[in-house]
This record gives structure tokens, C-alpha cells and sequence, in this order.
């Protein structure tokens, strides 16, 4: 037993502690970098992506890579900081880049008035799904591109639902 | 072999220094180099070899997006995410404004705030663009690191000689009347 605990007591638990430490921070920064920049999951909340996305319990990707390169077009379904709170994060789908003439209803519940807008630089329009039941481009307005920071591509729970996210015109 | 192994340990190195640097810069502090005149003469260009003012520029303030009137911040181009910008917050999410040209009185939405540059002729800003949302905001600029000549914290100030004449909060003030 003493030969046991002298042993222990032997060990170089510095090092060990310092190198578990050292290997500890740089795997958190990694993770940091590829969540900020590379990929990174979200757990969507709310009923405004329906039928694509659940109104809680889907798990998807985020792909930061393509955002922050500019490469999304109208139908991706893209998230970004909302503008009228800086620490919400929302997800909606793109409907029309800049330029682009975006014609939506005004009031989808009480009438067919509908309104065209074209899209200003550096901008887009952004809609949820279920446009009964969505804030988005047509109470915010158009959205600053600067604002998007994932484009989602893929779902990953429920299983049964695994797979890309429909990217439709 | 042993230069193969050399090798390796210099690229883990580098790419564990690569990995530790950008966190820092992502989440708490990082270096910019500023252009243009907008902001003279608490940032001015061409002072320097880098041909602006080298700042120090915080990202803490991003964690629950609390500012103070009076911050330099840098926020993305609304019209444009590639470029930045620096200039100063004038006004808060809520509050109410006097645009200078037009004299309209405009109340800042929710979740956006008003920018200015110090040098008003030369800046284009809030004054053109309107307000911005706060999430193109990027980081809050703490201090000058370069010229040595100007060395030191970039401080709050409430901008005097700008052309924005007065701000009314909305608190105390009934719907309809706004008193100068």
C-alpha cells in the first residue's frame, strides 16, 4: 500500500495538471474558432420556418463559411442577429438579394393587398415560412447582409428528419 | 526525419498560436488599423507609417450589447458587410433625436442606435444611412496604440461641436409635446 501511494506521490502531477490545462484551453479556443467561423448547431425555437423547420426539437447546422462570404442566394435559409434585439438570434429564408423586386402580402390573414419592394444594396429579404405566424422582412424591413452569420443547410434531430433543408424558390 | 519532425512542431505551434489568437480577437480584445477622416481628430489618417491610427478595440460589449453614448465603436457597412466603419454612438435604442439638416425629430428604433463621426463635413454616417441595427456593431475602440504621439485611451465624449443639437430622452416626455 505505501509502495502504491509512494508511487503517487512520484508522479509529475505538475506537468500532468499543467499539460491536461494547456491541452484543455487550446481544444476550447479550437471549438470558439470552428463554432464562430467554420460550423456551428442551433436548437431553432418558434413556429415561423414551419413546415421546414419544427416549432422546437430540431437540431441543425449552421454554416458560418458560406455567410461570411457572401455566398447565399434567394431560397437558403439563413440566420441572423435580429434587428430589433441584438442578443436574439433568428432564422428565416432568403426571398430576394439586392436588387431584386420582392413582392409580398401586406396582410396575409385579412386580405390579397400586396406590396413590391426592390431590395437595397447590401441588403436582403428575408420571410419565415409560415407567414401567418412570422416577424420578419415585412415588419423589419430589408435586412443589412452584415447581419447574417449562418446559412443553415442541414438537419440533423429528429433522425427520422435527417437531411438537407429544402431550398426552395 | 529530424527536420520532418522540426517541421511538424513548428506548425503545431504556429497553428496553436493562430487558434489562441483569433479567440482573443473573436472575444475580448483586438487591433485595428482605421482609415479616412470621418473621425478627426480623435482618429485621424495619415498621421502614421500605417496611414491611420492603430486602435485597441474591445469585444466584451458584444456579450449583452450595453453602450454608452459617446463610444467609438466599429460596426459593419449597412450597405456593404465587407467594409467597416468607426464612428461615434450618438443616441441609444428608445431615444428621441433632432437630425440636423432636416431639424426632424426622429425616435431611434428598438435594437438600433445613431452614429456619428467627429468630423461631421467629411463623415458619412447616421446622417445618410439612418440608424443601424446594433448587431453590425463589432467592437467598442478603448485606446490609441499607434503614433506614439498619440498614445492613450480614446474617451467618451459627448461630441459638442457636432451638428446634432440636442437629444431628448423618452422618459418625462408625454406623446405629442417635446419640449426644446
Amino acid at each position: 500500500m505505501s509502495r502504491f501511494v509512494r508511487r503517487l506521490a512520484g508522479a509529475p502531477w505538475r506537468a500532468i495538471v499543467e499539460g491536461a490545462i494547456s491541452r484543455a484551453v487550446v481544444v476550447f479556443c479550437g471549438v470558439t474558432v470552428i463554432d464562430e467561423r467554420v460550423v456551428s448547431l442551433t436548437y431553432p425555437r418558434g413556429p415561423s420556418m414551419l413546415p421546414a423547420i419544427n416549432i422546437m426539437g430540431d437540431l441543425v447546422v449552421a454554416d458560418k463559411l458560406s455567410a461570411r462570404y457572401g455566398w447565399v442566394s434567394p431560397g437558403d435559409v439563413v440566420q441572423f442577429v435580429s434587428p430589433e434585439d441584438p442578443r436574439k438570434t433568428v432564422i428565416k429564408r432568403v426571398l430576394g438579394m439586392e436588387g431584386d423586386a420582392v413582392t409580398y402580402l401586406v396582410d396575409p390573414a385579412n386580405s390579397d393587398v400586396s406590396k413590391t419592394v426592390v431590395v437595397p444594396k447590401g441588403h436582403i429579404w428575408v420571410q419565415g415560412d409560415n407567414i401567418h405566424n412570422s416577424t420578419d422582412s415585412r415588419q423589419f424591413g430589408p435586412l443589412p447582409y452584415g447581419l447574417v452569420n449562418g446559412k443553415i443547410c442541414c438537419r440533423i434531430l429528429p433522425l427520422k428528419r435527417f437531411g438537407l433543408i429544402d431550398s426552395k424558390q | 526525419m529530424g527536420t520532418g519532425i522540426q517541421i511538424w512542431s513548428t506548425a503545431k505551434t504556429l497553428a496553436t498560436g493562430a487558434i489562441i489568437g483569433l479567440t482573443i480577437s473573436d472575444r475580448y480584445l483586438t487591433i485595428v488599423t482605421t482609415k479616412g477622416d470621418s473621425m478627426h481628430p480623435t482618429l485621424t489618417a495619415a498621421d502614421s507609417f500605417f496611414r491611420g491610427d492603430v486602435v485597441f478595440a474591445e469585444r466584451g460589449c458584444l456579450d449583452k450589447y450595453k453602450f454608452s453614448r459617446g463610444d467609438v465603436v466599429i460596426f459593419k457597412c449597412p450597405s456593404d458587410h465587407n467594409k467597416d466603419f468607426v464612428k461615434r454612438l450618438i443616441a441609444l435604442p428608445g431615444e428621441w433625436i433632432r437630425i440636423p439638416v432636416s431639424q426632424e425629430i426622429i425616435k431611434v428604433p428598438e435594437g438600433h442606435c445613431w452614429v456619428e463621426g467627429d468630423n461631421a463635413d467629411r463623415s458619412w454616417d447616421s446622417r445618410s444611412f439612418g440608424p443601424i441595427p446594433l448587431g453590425l456593431i463589432k467592437g467598442r475602440v478603448t485606446h490609441i496604440i499607434w503614433p506614439p504621439s498619440k498614445m492613450g485611451r480614446v474617451e467618451r465624449k459627448w461630441p459638442e461641436d457636432s451638428a446634432i443639437c440636442s437629444v431628448y430622452l423618452q422618459v418625462n416626455q408625454p406623446k405629442g409635446q417635446l419640449k426644446p
